[in-house]
Parts: structure tokens; sequence; C-alpha cells
């Protein structure tokens, strides 16, 4: 092949722009209700009075938020900006990206106003509901034709591994979502998981364990390994390693899904195999760290100066830290100390803040002038965001630190004479308190460190001009190409079809290995005999507890520690939550276990806990929810729930949707008459009736003796 | 309990038994794939990300 062969093409630059701009917006956005969120966990007044803004919705948004809109676009950024130029082409069908990006908005608006609303599945990570799922599903498979075109019309021939980290995660991430979003639609906005109790407990953290690492953690990586390299201007430490690090990483994250559920109801084994797997990732993540930070042997010097690099230096570490802690907050006893407490809140923001956030960060400075053709507007400013970022960092995840063993130690602390010596769950709590205002403290440093940036990138992108193309050149690939005594994995690494395919298995063998058995468990049958479906009013009760985010702060998930069985009850039980669609079992206590509170007060202390938590319990810091003694309920989609349900597999009676409106009435005005003698006064078709009746119900099935049912 | 649960499941026995035989093989089969990668073709996918030197290593 000789330079008369070569063909010029360009690279755009403006999706690039388009992608990173709403990386820095709506990681503004994100952030900002992260910090409301943080704020509302010290004073409950944040919650500014009304269903919208309270902490159960607006935590859901700022996870989404920050996830899928600002890393997602960070993601998308950048790979649309290193895949032309490690496969010599542009990307494939400009009509494509477009879709891709105006796509990934739309549904970032539609998850901005239907979480707030309350449409939400409440199942983590994904809470969008059916009509958004779909969505995404169609706006994903864009970007991975657009892909896979691009790589079809290569003009290098190898794949280089940061590709193999994108081809990676578009197809698990499909996987992932595809899998998690069984559900059966009961109107436009509302649907049933396909799943129940413990097995949409196993899938939904098959998925949300997953969505970490395909989302926030492999595309990151794919970007490190093209990123680092060109920031520090050497190649990485090592390539063999890499290799290595991918292979091992995608094989064996898909394994580990059930370290999130230790010591709840959850089969025995899928737990072991989610530990082993969770330790044993350690290698393959810390390869992966070390390999990326060698990377920049004998450029140290550079860290020093390079605004770029110290960003993407500590993004690293803090990846190492991050998954340092993952495998040994899976080891059982270390979970039974950092789980439901903040612990977690604090592990997740060193991956987020650290990982995720400063790599962004770092990308971004370092691409931002070279889209302008310029230099960056300040150093001065990007080394104050980074110190302002770094120190963010610190007073967000210490404090949390400090904050779950404190309450831990706390709540597991039994007297001389064998009770609890904190049991009130409350009392916890308020110990806490200051330590969440220095979270909130932190976030708020991390914050205005992102605000220098905005500042900083507009002022560097005005002093340029921008290059909507850039020019390159290179020969197109020889149509024959095969080259004898090639070794069989260089020749699957020009293959990219082939490739994505060995990729995919390597996933689906250990999503297989859990989900399979988890799915051949015949959970529908009930091994406990007194558990029953919800009635139509329990029912619409915990659709409302679903809509109101209840489960952000409540676990229903007794877990069989002395500890937690004097201060909830008898532990639970997999087969109570057979009629459970979605599962409630929630990861954070911010405020007490629910699964047993059934019974434990009268309606009335419900009632008056609802409207003005404090009046029941001083220093609370849960939202008062006063609209919900007024608020009417709309039960005209009952009968459709219910029929529903019933394709679904819950056992009601042939014909009760049409009965369902009937025993509602009964059963709301039997709350009524409740309140009515505690001298409370309520409508029987007000959402606070339908939510007593379900927060009675909890955890009550296994106390009632078989025969006294008539 | 998970007794009960693990008894409904037909063959379970087989299940840890495929899960080691396929990570085993996984991992042989990554090893000697990349210990018989030649030195010249990891030269030069390590400098892709790299575009000045890319060039002169880029074979055809």
């Amino acid at each position: 092949m000789n330079d008369s062969t070569l063909e010029r093409f360009q690279y755009d630059n403006k999706i690039v722009k388009y992608f990173g701009a709403a990386t820095i917006i709506w990681g503004l956005v994100g952030m900002l209700v992260g910090l409301l969120a943080a704020t509302q966990l010290f004073l409950p007044e944040a919650n500014l009075g009304n269903p919208y803004t309270t902490f159960g919705r607006i935590r859901p948004l700022h996870t989404n938020a920050v996830i899928f809109a600002f890393v997602g676009n960070s993601i998308f950024a950048g790979v649309y900006y290193s895949m032309p130029r490690l496969l010599k082409t542009p990307m494939w069908n400009t009509m494509l990206s477009w879709v891709h990006f105006w796509g990934w908005q739309l549904i970032i608006v539609a998850a901005a106003i239907t979480l707030p609303l309350g449409l939400t599945t409440s199942k983590e990570y994904a809470e969008l509901e059916w009509p958004i799922d779909i969505a995404i599903a169609l706006i994903w498979v864009a970007f991975g034709a657009n892909v896979i075109g691009t790589l079809i019309t290569r003009r290098e021939r190898h794949m280089y591994v940061a590709i193999w980290f994108y081809l990676g995660s578009i197809v698990t991430v499909a996987v992932l979502h595809i899998f998690n979003s069984f559900e059966l639609p009961v109107t436009f906005f509302k649907s049933y998981s396909a799943y129940a109790g413990v097995q949409d407990a196993l899938v939904q953290w098959w998925y949300g364990h997953n969505a970490v690492a395909f989302f926030l953690t492999t595309p990151f990586l794919g970007m490190m390994y093209y990123f680092l390299p060109k920031a520090a201007n050497r190649p990485v430490y090592s390539y063999k390693l890499s290799i290595v690090h991918f292979w091992s990483l995608i094989f064996i994250y898909m394994w580990a899904g059930p370290h999130h559920l230790l010591y709840t109801a959850l089969p025995e084994w899928a737990q072991v195999l989610g530990t082993a797997f969770s330790v044993m990732l350690l290698a393959p993540s810390w390869g992966g760290m070390v390999n990326g930070l060698l990377t920049l042997r004998g450029a140290w010097d550079k860290v020093r100066v390079d605004p770029v690099l110290k960003f993407m230096v500590v993004a690293v570490t803090a990846y190492g830290m991050a998954t340092f802690e993952g495998p040994l907050l899976s080891l059982k006893n270390v979970n039974a100390i950092a789980h439901y407490t903040d612990w977690i809140v604090g592990h997740v923001h060193i991956g987020g803040l650290g990982w995720n956030g400063f790599f962004t960060f770092g990308m971004l400075y370092w691409m931002w002038p070279r889209l302008f053709k310029t230099t960056i507007y300040s150093t001065k400013l990007a080394n104050t965001h980074f110190w302002l970022g770094t120190l963010g960092i610190v007073f967000y995840a210490l404090p949390l630190y400090v904050s779950g063993l404190t309450q831990f130690l706390m709540l597991k602390e039994f007297n001389e004479a064998g009770r609890l010596a904190y049991p009130n769950f409350l009392e916890t709590v308020i110990q806490i308190v200051p330590m969440y205002m220095l979270r909130a403290f932190g976030g708020l440093l991390y914050l205005s460190g992102a605000v220098i940036m905005v500042y900083n990138m507009w002022m560097t992108s005005k002093q340029g001009v921008f290059q909507e193309t850039e020019e390159d050149q290179a020969p197109a690939l020889a149509k024959a190409y095969n080259p004898s005594g090639e070794f069989w994995h260089r020749a699957w690494e020009r293959k990219p079809i082939f490739f994505t395919i060995l990729a995919t298995l390597a996933i689906a063998i250990g999503g297989a290995i859990e989900i399979i058995p988890t799915i051949l468990i015949k959970s529908n049958v009930p091994t406990i005999t007194a558990v029953k479906p919800y009635t139509p009013l329990e029912l619409e009760g915990r659709d409302l507890y679903i809509a109101n985010g209840c489960v952000g702060c409540h676990s229903q998930m007794i877990r069989p520690f002395r500890s937690e069985t004097e201060r909830y009850g008898e532990y639970s039980k997999a087969g109570e939550y057979v009629y459970d669609r979605p599962f409630l079992w929630g990861s954070k206590r911010t405020g007490p276990d629910l699964h047993r509170v059934g019974g434990k007060y009268p309606d009335s202390w419900h009632y008056h806990h609802m409207t003005d938590p404090r009046s029941m319990s001083p220093g609370s810091l849960m939202p008062p929810y006063p609209w919900m003694t007024t608020n009417v309920l709309d039960i005209s989609d009952l009968p459709a729930k219910i029929r529903t349900l019933q394709k679904l597999g819950v056992p009601y009676a042939d014909g009760f949707d049409q009965q369902a409106t009937a025993d509602y009435e009964k059963q709301a005005a039997k709350v009524v008459a409740n309140l009515k003698d505690a001298g409370v006064e309520v409508a029987p078709n007000t959402e606070i009736v339908a939510l007593i009746a379900y927060l009675q119900r909890l955890g009550t099935d296994i106390k009632q003796k078989p025969t006294a049912t008539n | 309990m998970y007794k009960e649960i693990l008894r409904s499941i037909d063959n379970i026995e087989i299940y840890p038994i495929l899960s080691l035989i396929l990570f085993l093989l996984f991992f042989v089969g990554m090893f000697i794939w990349v210990v018989n990668t030649p030195k010249a073709h990891i030269e030069h996918m390590e400098s892709l990300p790299l575009d000045d030197d890319d060039a002169k290593i880029n074979k055809p």
C-alpha cells in the first residue's frame, strides 16, 4: 500500500461538543438536586412542603440525573471523540448520532418530569416507567448500530482495547436493561414487575450491580485507556495487562450481583456466589488501576502542573479505592456492618464523585481546548476546581463513614439487662445529623468546583474557534486480508461482530448461572400458606408507598440478627414476598425497617405521624405528608390492576376485578371508623386511608394461625 | 427455608460444577491468548491512541 491510496475523511466534532455541553449542564442539575436531597436529611423543611420535591422522589431524580444524564453524556462524548480517531473513520451515520443525542436528552427530560410526579417502578436505577424503558432501549440500539457501523467502515484493522470496553458496555447494558425491565403495563404510567419477591430482588440487583459495572465502570475504563495515554503522551503501561483486565473484568463482574442481598431472604448459594466473585473482582480492578497509574511512569512531574492529569490520577485512585472497598463490603461480616447505613452512600460517592466525576472533568479539560483550537482559558481556575472537588470528596465521604459506623454500633448495643441500649431507631439518627450537615457541605464544595469549570470552559470556547470537523487521512483496509499463521486472538480482534458475540458470551455465562436457577425457583407457589395477596385497599396503599419513594429510606427486610429481631420482630422469610411486585426490600435505612410495622401502632398514630412526623417522634427527619389526608386517591384503574396481577399469577378469584372497588370501600370504611374512634375525621377515599391499610398489613401474615382464619 | 428453595430446582448439583469448568476454561484460554501475543502487534496496538508515531508502525 502506498500514499496514493490514502483516503481523506473528517471527524465530527460537533456531536462531541453537544454531548460535552450536555454532560456539564446535566451534571450541574444532578449535583444541585443531590445537594437538595442532602439538605433534606438534616432540615426536613427543605422538602418544600409538596409531594414533588419530597426526599423520596428527589433521591431517584438525583441518582438518575447523575448516572444517566451526567455520566451517560460524558460516556457518549468520550466515545464519539475517541472511537473515530482510533478507527480512522468518521462515525458511521451522522443522522444516527443526532437521533442518539436528542433521543437521550428527551429521555432525561421525561425522567425529570415523571420522577417528581411519582411515576416510578421504585427499582433502583431502573425507576423509569415502561414507555421510557422502551425509548431507552430504542436509543441504545441506535447508539449500538452507529458503533457497529463505524467498526465495519474502519480503516484501522485492529480494535484498540478502549473499543472492546465500549462494545462490552453497549451489549451488556442492553441485556441488563431488557431483562430487568420485564413488566406488565396496567396503564400508560403504571406497570407491575414480571418478577415477584425474591426473584425480583435478585434480578434487580443483578441489574443494579452490573449497571454500576457496565455504565459507570467499563465505558470509563475504555476512556481511561484512550484519554490517559493521550494526556500523558505515552502509551499505556501494559497492553497485555489491559487484555487481561478487559476479559476478566467483564467475565467476573456479572456473577457478583447478589452481594447486595447478603443476610436477606435470598437463597444462601446465591449469596455465597456473590461474595466469592466480588472478592475475585479485586484482581482485575486493581490490575486496571495499576495499568492506569503506571501509564504515568516518567511523567509524574507533569502531574504536578497539568490539571488534566491531576483529575485523572485522582479518578483512577478513587477507582482503586472503590474497587477495594467493594469486595471488602461483600464479605458477610463487613456487610453486616455497612448494609443499610451511610457507609454504602459514602462508598458509591467515592466512585461517583471521584472516579466518574473527576475523570469526566479531566477529559473535558483535555478535550475542550482541542475542539476550539486553543489552550485552556485558566489553568489556575482548573486547579482551584481540582482542590475544591478533592476537598468536596473528603468532606462528603468521611462523615458518612463515621455516621455508618456510629449508627451500626448504636443499633447493635445491648445493655446489661440484655435489652437494646437504644431501642428507638430515632436516637441513632439524631446522633448522626451533624455528619449529614458536613456531607452536604462537601457536596456544596464539589458543586462549586463544577460551577468554576463551566465558567472556565465557557471562556475557553469564547477565546477559541470551534473546529466543526477535523481532517485526517489513512489508507483504506485491503479487501482480502488473510495472513497465514496469525494467532487466533489477533484474528478475533479484527472481526468486530465476532468479537462482540464473544464478549456477550462472557457476560452471559455469569448472568445465566446467577439468573437461571432463580427463575426456576417456583416462588409463585407460596411456601407459607398464611401469606395472602394484598387486598385492593392495601394494594393501592402499596402503590402510594412506591410512588412516594418510601423505599428510599425504609427497608422491608429484617435480617436474622438479634439486634434486628429485638428491634423489629421476627426476621423476614422469602415466602412472605411472593405477592410483592416489585419487591420493596430497600437498600438504605434512614428510618427504621417497616417489614413488621403492621399492628405495631394504632391507625391514628400513623395518621398523625404522616401529617407531622415530629408530633409522634420528636426530632424525626422524616418529611411530613399532610396532603395525604385530603388528596383523593384515583382508583379508576383498580380493576385493571387486579387483572394485570391475575395475569402475572396472583391468585385473586375469577371476577374479583369487578368486586375490587366494593372491597376497597368496605375496608376503607373500617379504617375510617378506627380513626374516628381516635377522634380523627377523614374521608374514606383519601390517600392516607389506603396507606395506613398497607402499613398495618405489613409483615402480619405469618403471625396468623392458619386455623384461626375463617 | 433455603433447602426448600434449592430442592425445588431440578439438577441443582450441576450448577457448581458447570461454573467451575467454565471459569477454568475461560482463564486458561485468556492466559494462552495473552502469552502468545507477538510483541510487534502489542507495540502497534498501544500506539493507536497516539497519532504521532502511529504512521510509521502502521503496517498494511
